[in-house]
């Protein structure tokens, strides 16, 4: 028997009990301050990015759309040749669907994974009302491309409505006719490269902030403090600053008949025909993103910067240590915090930036973000878009998780 | 920092060169918002500086971008200047229009978010919280998750829930997308807050609510509306969402510019600019105030 177990509160409860009551209604009360959130955002953000994650993998248009040529797929085995039950199946299936306009659909989903045959879809789909059995020659004299086993490949594929063919194509991967997977040819290849850019030139922008940021944020960090607080308002006015202003500001500032080149062709450095391509390019982008993510640099590097004791670099000197490396040995090491925290944060904020690069990256410039707002917008290839979004959201939450490993998500600052 | 004594010539050197590099980031960081100021009030329809405005001649000079800004969708832009115009200017001018707009999202968003936002860090910088680290991974995530995948998501979400093209949709996204703010804001001003206060507020009778509003409430105030402020930025601000789940006709300010900056664009982009630096240099001089304020409030002492 502990002493605990014996005392009792006033109205005869034992005292262990009352407390642990007591601790779990306190835990239910912080609990319910944070639910209500909670709620919110699992349903206006998790949800919707869970939907987004379904639709990756899920496409329904040609189960939806041919149901008879899809139980044909299912009852048989894969690599059955089509026999005349299919197409059968196929010619009824399209005459509904020509009579319920979703051919197009159909061809369009078919056309994701073995372009080109789109239109085979349409034009047999006109002409389906008029098909007479044996449907095999009818289908085959209607377009000649029915015949093609490629085709009843990528057709079987699609019968399912949970496919993993839009993760393939966002790297790059094609199914030959047989089932295998392999890698498209390489000048064929888009999203993989992308993917590559994308990450390289997150690599450089980061890389370039630091460069930037270090400088800067040492001298806020040692300034008396009268004087950092006013130097400080420069880093966080951009901050403050709209992110289309800041764009449209290198618009100005960069482009051909712009600030910059007049300034050099006005000082006579350029020649008026010789004016430089800074803007619509990868340089565009690197150059307004940087500016546009060096705040976010400076910040926790600033914050760190702030409480190491200038003691430690005097007591290196005083041993007999140069300027250079008592910085490299002593001072360097210390600011480690702070560059992991700055960096992972501009690095993670630039793989997923799509505005800049869309106003002035140009066609070299464009992150893959660009091309998720491509497929949604304009090719309305939505599961592709999906996937690539999914692809993308990984490697996000990936360098996410180890912000919060490293640095911890409730030491990330606000100005 | 004044270079010591003791200094050799190249430490010396090193010194200014060092003072030369930040004047020269400070520069980066800053020109390019100053620069589009004195280029919204160019008479002619160009990014760069006449020679006239050079000259600092006034006919160099006009205001006729922010006179565009007005005209704009209006009915009869060219009328007599009297009531009656003003009025057209309101219903109808296109940037006022837009204006109204974002406002209104921005309001509803960032009272969203506040109220909500608050709430929750008020439970999550209590020790007994559970699974406090995973609960505010997840709060912070709409900061850090790509615009573009939240916008792809809410696209598929809002046409499936009739959402899409509707402000309630639009509110709703914003506010998700400014929570976060409001989260890392409050939770900051809670870190030094003194729990003895509510403690005395309790053992003299207050209820909680009463306590609240009383003690707490006026105290982490300055950071709740500092968080308000960037959430009302954020959604000021954002126009990949608003381009994937709003309608047509639900232009704000953002979406405007950026089908400004996408068409033709003219210089009247810059005195929107110029209208929106000014705002935020509003916003940020508000928010370093209110720094000051929290950090006197909470007897922290500014470093």
């Amino acid at each position: 028997m502990s002493v605990t177990d014996a005392l009792t509160t006033a109205d005869g409860l034992p005292l262990k009990r009352a407390l642990l009551r007591a601790d779990r209604r306190a835990r239910w009360r912080a609990f319910a301050l944070v639910a209500p959130l909670l709620i919110f955002v699992v349903v206006t953000f998790l949800v919707p990015i869970g939907q987004m994650l379904h639709r990756s993998v899920h496409n329904p248009a040609f189960p939806d759309n041919m149901p008879r040529l899809t139980a044909w797929f299912n009852a048989t085995p894969a690599g059955t040749q089509p026999d005349e039950t299919a197409f059968a199946a196929l010619a009824a299936d399209l005459r509904e669907a020509a009579a319920a306009r979703t051919v197009a659909i159909v061809g369009t989903r078919v056309n994701y994974d073995l372009p080109g045959t789109r239109s085979v879809f349409t034009s047999t789909g006109r002409k389906a009302a008029g098909l007479q059995p044996p449907y095999r020659e009818a289908l085959l004299k209607a377009d000649a491309k029915w015949g093609d086993p490629a085709l009843w490949a990528v057709m079987r594929a699609a019968s399912s409505a949970y496919t993993p063919g839009f993760y393939l194509a966002a790297l790059d991967l094609t199914r030959e006719a047989d089932g295998s997977i392999i890698a498209v040819p390489p000048e064929r290849q888009v999203y993989v490269p992308l993917f590559l850019r994308t990450f390289g030139l997150s690599a450089a922008i980061t890389g370039l902030c630091l460069i930037l940021a270090f400088p800067i944020a040492h001298l806020l960090a040692t300034l008396p403090l009268r004087w950092s607080n006013l130097l400080m308002i420069l880093v966080l006015l951009p901050f403050w600053t709209s992110l289309l202003v800041r764009t449209t500001a290198w618009i100005v500032l960069l482009q051909q008949q712009g600030v910059i080149n007049s300034t050099l062709v006005a000082l006579g450095i350029l020649t008026d025909d010789g004016r430089l391509t800074m803007i619509y390019n990868q340089t565009g982008t690197v150059v307004a993103m940087t500016h546009v993510l060096l705040p976010f640099m400076v910040l926790p590097l600033y914050s760190v910067m702030r409480t190491i004791n200038p003691a430690y670099v005097r007591a290196a000197r005083s041993l007999g240590a140069t300027s250079w490396t008592a910085f490299r040995r002593i001072y360097l090491p210390q600011t480690l915090p702070g560059i992991g925290a700055g960096a992972l944060l501009v690095f993670i904020l630039a793989v997923g930036y799509y505005i800049t690069p869309a106003l002035v990256g140009g066609a070299s410039g464009q992150l893959i973000s660009n091309l998720i707002a491509f497929h949604m917008q304009d090719s309305l290839n939505w599961s592709l878009a999906a996937a690539l979004s999914a692809l993308l959201l990984g490697a996000v939450v990936v360098l996410y998780w180890l912000y919060d490993r490293l640095i911890g998500i409730d030491n990330m600052k606000l100005g | 920092m004044p270079i010591p004594s003791y200094a050799t010539p190249l430490e010396r050197l090193w010194q200014y060169a060092y003072r030369v590099i930040c004047a020269l980031v400070f520069l980066f960081l800053i020109a390019p918002i100053l620069i589009v100021i004195p280029l919204s009030f160019n008479i002619e329809p160009y990014f760069t500086f006449t020679e006239r405005m050079l000259a600092l001649d006034p006919e160099g000079y006009s205001l006729r971008w922010y006179d565009t800004l007005l005209t704009f969708g209006m009915q009869a832009p060219d009328a007599a200047r009297d009531a009656s115009w003003w009025a057209d200017a309101w219903a109808n001018a296109h940037w006022i229009k837009t204006t109204k707009n974002s406002i209104i999202i921005g309001v509803f968003s960032t009272l969203l978010a506040t109220v909500l936002g608050t709430l929750a860090a008020l439970g999550l910088s209590r020790p007994e919280m559970p699974f406090r680290s995973a609960i505010m991974a997840v709060l912070i995530s709409p900061m850090i998750v790509p615009l573009i995948i939240t916008a792809t998501g809410l696209f598929f979400f809002y046409s499936m829930t009739g959402l899409a093209g509707s402000y309630v949709g639009i509110i709703l996204a914003h506010a998700t997308l400014g929570i976060p703010f409001v989260i890392i804001t409050v939770t900051a001003t809670l870190v030094g807050f003194d729990h003895s206060l509510t403690r005395a507020a309790a053992s003299l009778g207050a209820s909680p609510s009463t306590s609240f509003f009383r003690i707490t409430m006026p105290l982490i105030l300055p950071g709740i509306v500092s968080g308000a402020l960037f959430a009302f930025v954020t959604s000021f601000d954002e126009v990949v969402v608003v381009l994937f789940v709003a309608a047509h006709d639900q232009q704000t300010i953002p979406r405007q510019m950026w089908n400004g900056i996408r068409e033709q664009i003219s210089p009247a982009i810059l005195s929107v600019a110029t209208i929106l630096v000014i705002v935020s240099i509003a916003l940020l001089t508000t928010v370093e105030l209110l720094r000051r304020r929290s950090e006197r409030l909470r007897g922290v002492t500014p470093r």
